[in-house]
């Protein structure tokens, strides 16, 4: 970076990365905040348009693609699925990283019991209510990597964070953790989604500051 | 009129394109605020200001007052402003 | 290439406090083209690690001014930049400073009246340049733009400019600014006392008329209020322009 003018007495508003307490104890704060990032105890809220209200009794779940056959929960029949506490790290690309963050939902490992995955099937596309969309490689998602989350801090996810139920990708940067996430497509050639398709990296690891497409 | 406010938090963080017009301007080397579009998704002729502006994101997306479709997104990366006017079927620039 | 919007660095020249939590900051910069008013400038600021922040202000201070810009921002709890401005910056220090950007909220003397300005809290600023640059082409001319400027804002002591709206408002050039006061009103207030609403918008637009050019300016929710309210009285869209600033300060 060429080089910037400094302001005066300018710090932001950034907390200390060793004052918040972690569940964590084995690491640090700061070991656990990736690098260009600053701790947060807020949670922001980011979007790209207006909030989606899907009405319970109208929602649904989805997998279809590259699948034997595609399967559809309810409401009621997903979040009857063995659900497990998820306590994780989370980071933005806007630079923010929030530590212990707890959810509670489905793994995508037992989502994917309900399928036969083709063997070409690759990648895996995330469909959201308001039209959002985000990719990932399948091995980026299994072996209790990813899930779908209806709970936040021990309440139903809120509206605002991308509830009723949004996807939670704690290995990579946030906007792949899409929020009213309404299903997921497999497929064998990769799609980039909403970000990924306009400069963001396409694949987005925090610790390897995948920011954007070329880093 | 209390029932017509919106309840919804997030709405009252809706700006609009006055917002990027920095932005726009360093992206296109001119003064894009007053310029029209029209909406690829219904057709409303707006000009870039009215458009309303979700700007807490990874990047700016400017969506139709009338349908709330996309019109333009825009991402400011390391070292360039990237813009996707898909969803503006035209802009139009007048002559001077 | 050239670049059309570099970033300059200005220099604080004056600090002047508004109301409890509204300041204007005098800010002198060198080779400033000269604005419109309405226009806004980005303000950005970058700590010793790189980490920078961008905000827009507006221009307070009318174009007759030249050489320097007045900056009236208002202190929003948990705002990176205004919480910095307010509470850290001082006369003499620096700031980078990049505009006068804006071709879509700009007014002219030259322009045709009526003038009809809405404006909720800190979206004040903008409409103020406006009355500024109104005042200095209306010395000397033989006729002046009806103009009203219907101003809210929660109690007495916050609202920006008081003094210098009722001066302009007296000079007898056919400008009225009309108050409501949202939370509380003084002993005696016979203005209006709630936000504002369609009722409101057509009573404080009539002596104007139809033929009114509109700017709102103000939290996103008040702009909405006010543009919907002139869209039902059938204003045509293209005489009203808009800029939102989020939502309101606490």
């Amino acid at each position: 970076m060429t080089d910037r003018f400094v302001t005066r007495g300018f710090v932001g508003r950034r907390s200390d990365p060793t004052s918040p307490p972690g569940v964590d104890s084995g690491r640090s704060p700061a070991d656990r905040t990736p690098p260009g990032q600053y701790l947060t105890r807020d949670f922001p809220i980011l979007s790209a348009g207006p909030t989606p209200r899907t009405p319970l009794d109208r929602w649904s779940f989805y997998l279809e693609g590259l699948v034997r056959e595609p399967v559809t929960w309810t409401w009621d029949a997903f979040t009857a699925l063995p659900a497990k506490d998820w306590t994780v790290d989370i980071s933005c690309v806007t630079k923010w990283t929030k530590l212990d963050m707890r959810w509670r939902g489905v793994s995508i490992d037992t989502l994917l019991e309900a399928v036969e995955l083709d063997p070409m099937a690759a990648f895996a596309i995330a469909h959201c209510d308001g039209g959002y969309t985000t990719n990932l490689p399948i091995g980026d998602l299994v072996d209790g990597q990813a899930f779908v989350a209806w709970e936040y801090d021990g309440r139903p996810l809120e509206a605002e964070h991308g509830g009723p139920a949004r996807l939670v990708v704690p290995a990579r940067y946030f906007w792949k953790s899409a929020k009213w996430i309404r299903g997921i497509r497999f497929v064998d050639r990769d799609v980039p989604g909403f970000w990924e398709s306009l400069g963001y990296h396409n694949r987005g690891d925090q610790w390897l500051e995948e920011r954007y497409s070329g880093d | 009129m209390e029932d017509e406010r919106a309840t919804d938090a997030q709405a009252d963080h809706v700006l609009d394109g006055n917002a990027v017009a920095g932005m726009l301007m360093a992206a296109f080397g001119s003064e894009m605020s007053a310029i029209p579009g029209q909406c690829a998704h219904c057709g409303t002729m707006s000009m870039v200001a009215e458009l309303r502006a979700y700007t807490r994101a990874p990047g700016a997306v400017l969506r139709c007052p009338t349908c709330a479709g996309v019109v333009l997104r825009i991402v400011e990366t390391r070292d360039a402003v990237l813009v996707d006017a898909r969803g503006a079927s035209y802009l139009r620039f007048a002559r001077r | 290439m050239l670049n059309p919007i570099p970033w300059r660095i200005a220099t604080i020249s004056a600090v002047h406090d508004e109301t409890p939590s509204v300041r204007t900051y005098t800010i002198a910069l060198p080779e400033w083209p000269g604005h419109r008013a309405g226009q806004h400038v980005d303000v950005r600021l970058t700590a010793e690690d790189g980490y920078s922040v961008e905000r827009s202000y507006s221009i307070a201070s009318e174009p007759e001014r030249t050489g320097e810009i007045d900056l009236t921002v208002e202190r929003i709890e948990g705002g990176e930049v205004s919480a910095f401005l307010h509470d850290v910056a001082v006369v003499g220090d620096r700031l980078e400073v990049r505009g006068p950007i804006g071709g879509y909220f700009v007014w002219e003397a030259s322009s045709p009246g009526p003038l009809f300005l809405v404006a909720g809290g800190s979206g004040v600023v903008p409409l103020m340049a406006m009355l500024r640059h109104r005042a200095r082409a209306a010395a000397g001319a033989r006729s002046t733009i009806p103009t009203r400027l219907l101003f809210s804002s929660r109690h007495l002591e916050d609202v920006i400019y008081r003094d210098e709206l009722d001066r302009l408002a007296a000079a007898g050039d056919g400008l009225e600014v009309v108050h409501t006061l949202t939370r509380s009103q003084p002993p005696g207030w016979t203005g209006y006392s709630r936000r504002i609403d369609d009722r409101m918008i057509a009573e404080v637009l009539d002596p104007l008329g139809a033929g009114a050019r509109t700017f709102i300016c103000g939290p996103t929710p008040l702009v909405e209020v006010a543009a919907n309210a002139l869209d039902r009285l059938g204003l045509p869209r293209d005489r009203i322009r808009t800029e939102r600033f989020g939502p309101s300060g606490p």
